[in-house]
């Protein structure tokens, strides 16, 4: 008895000189980010290393909104995240209610396609998606641009109907025999019963359409009219930019979403582990 | 389940349109775009105009070497850690499990600008952490924005620190539905711990794992950000130029959308045929 506990505790302690490293090394990065963002300039070009956070946060992030209008980038970024993700939670849901629970004409085509664009490469429709938008209709630099293209989502259609086809049908069937109308009952009855599920979907498209930069970047590339993170972007690489700036942008694109993190674990993980975006 | 063709495509019609405008034509168009000569105007037909250039064009062949390489390094360092930090993870004997999953979950909710600007920070020749780290325990520093391995090794690491994460929350999942009276019956039978990983988990994780890497593989194929923010435009000299970049230098930049298309055409056939080789190296027996 005694050895196999002795056994226990010397596998658990190997455990934990395993993951300890790991972890403080996956942590690094976020906290070298914490440090300089609230590090004056000069301090970044010290010799020595600096591991602790200074008080200098709000001289970094002034200067960072000296050299790009972030506050205004930042306003985009939440409203533009916020408008996506209730229209595409409520596109994808319908779809995906539609799958569950119905059968019509056409539906094992309908799951192909939508199957077969999970591995296939955004690059594909990147172009002649920037010429319609950009010339054909002459949406560029518009909030349209940025939420309409990336609503279509195959993964997060999956995701629903694996929800409402997991849902008692006898309680939709008797709402039915009720002679209630079925986007009522896909309104009142299906989507509250979905909330974990929606609550899942809807974190991971607020963080991608947050965290998007390639699509912002191509077709919204005004000062006024630019993303959060594509603001940032324009000062990675100039000779002349405040590092503390840079740290602070990257801290307050980061922060909440790490807190949200947080709060809402369980619904994150979900989502992710469904696959939800990539 | 009832057949209502008309109720169906009612709840379908608003998905179907945004998937018809913006990805079905966009599929066909830049096929068609690509057998475009698209630097005169109007457009003509050529349809080997940017198809022969393709094969004949050292910056693609760099561009597709220094993906492929990034690829075989890349993909199969992370998944293999990503297995690691699940398992371990998993482990009934984890105190502090919260915090563990915090660390390595946390870069998931991180943007690739954020963390392109903090790489950039942390490698800097001479005030990065990175370096002085090395100096301090005797090492040299390393150049790692002016050589083109220590460069690539850069752009490994970054995308590793960003998803390794991602996949472990996917494989995890896929651990924790293994019934638990498999292992069980294998710690009664005596077997090894590491015996039952190599025995039964991975055996059970296999389609999970193979999920993993098909979705990282097309997500590396894509890279763009990455060499595009942190070895600024695929440097030193396009040694971490990749097929994204390349794509995004012609399109945007020169506005050559033939040349483009037919570059983002052989990411997509790229992408299909390492899906297929993955999927039937994986496929059941029988």
């Amino acid at each position: 008895m005694s050895s196999l506990s002795q056994r226990r505790l010397g596998r658990s302690l190997l455990l934990h000189l395993v993951l300890t490293p790991l972890a403080v090394i996956w942590l690094f990065p976020l906290w070298t980010m914490i440090v300089f963002s609230t590090m004056p300039d000069n301090g970044i070009f010290s010799p020595g290393i600096e591991l602790l956070p200074h008080d200098n946060f709000l001289a970094n992030f002034h200067n960072l909104q000296r050299d790009t209008d972030f506050v205004g980038a930042i306003g985009i970024s939440v409203s533009v995240a916020v408008t996506y993700t209730v229209l595409s939670v409520l596109l994808t849901s319908m779809a995906g209610w539609a799958l569950a629970r119905y059968n019509f004409v056409g539906k094992g085509f309908v799951v192909a396609i939508i199957l077969g664009t999970i591995t296939l490469p955004y690059a594909v429709v990147l172009i002649p998606q920037f010429i319609m938008v950009a010339r054909d209709f002459q949406l560029a630099n518009t909030w349209v641009a940025l939420i309409v293209p990336p609503l279509f989502n195959s993964l997060g259609v999956l995701f629903m109907r694996q929800a409402f086809s997991m849902m008692p049908h006898d309680l939709f069937d008797a709402a039915r025999v009720e002679g209630v109308k079925e986007w009522r009952i896909f309104l009142f009855v299906a989507l509250p019963l979905a909330r974990p599920m929606l609550a899942a979907l809807s974190i991971i498209l607020f963080l991608a359409s947050w965290n998007n930069y390639l699509w912002p970047l191509l077709i919204n590339s005004q000062p006024g009219a630019m993303t959060a993170p594509v603001a940032l972007g324009t000062l990675i690489g100039l000779t002349k930019v405040s590092w503390g700036g840079l740290m602070a942008g990257a801290v307050m694109l980061t922060v909440p979403m790490l807190v949200v993190f947080v709060l809402l674990q369980r619904h994150f993980i979900a989502g992710i582990a469904a696959g939800a975006v990539k | 389940m009832r057949t209502q063709n008309a109720t169906a495509y009612r709840f379908l019609t608003p998905y179907l349109l945004i998937f018809a405008i913006f990805w079905v034509w966009p599929i066909i168009s830049s096929f068609m775009i690509s057998f475009q000569a698209t630097r005169t105007v109007p457009w003509r037909f050529a349809p080997t105009f940017n198809w022969g250039r393709l094969i004949g064009d050292p910056a693609f062949f760099n561009a597709l070497k220094n993906t492929l390489l990034i690829l075989v390094i890349q993909v199969p360092v992370m998944i293999s850690l990503a297995i690691v930090m699940a398992v371990l993870l998993n482990s009934p004997l984890l105190k502090a499990r919260g915090l563990y999953r915090f660390a390595f979950f946390a870069p998931v909710v991180v943007g690739e600008v954020a963390y392109s600007a903090v790489f950039r920070l942390m490698f800097n020749l001479d005030f990065g952490i990175i370096n002085k780290l090395l100096n301090s325990v005797g090492l040299a520093k390393i150049d790692w924005f002016s050589n083109v391995t220590p460069a690539m090794a850069l752009i490994m690491i970054a995308v590793t620190w960003r998803w390794a994460g991602y996949n472990a929350i996917i494989l995890l999942a896929g651990l924790q539905s293994i019934p638990e009276d498999v292992y069980e019956a294998a710690t009664l039978d005596r077997v090894s711990k590491v015996r039952q990983f190599f025995y039964i988990t991975l055996p059970l994780l296999k389609p999970v794992i193979v999920f993993c890497a098909v979705l990282s593989i097309i997500g590396t194929m894509q890279l763009f950000t990455e060499p595009f923010l942190i070895t600024e435009r695929g440097g030193p000299g396009g040694g971490t130029e990749t097929l994204g970049l390349l794509l995004y230098r012609q399109g945007f930049r020169s506005l050559n959308f033939g040349y483009a298309s037919a570059v983002a055409y052989t990411m997509a056939g790229l992408a299909i045929a390492i899906t297929l080789v993955q999927l039937w190296l994986t496929r059941e027996p029988k």
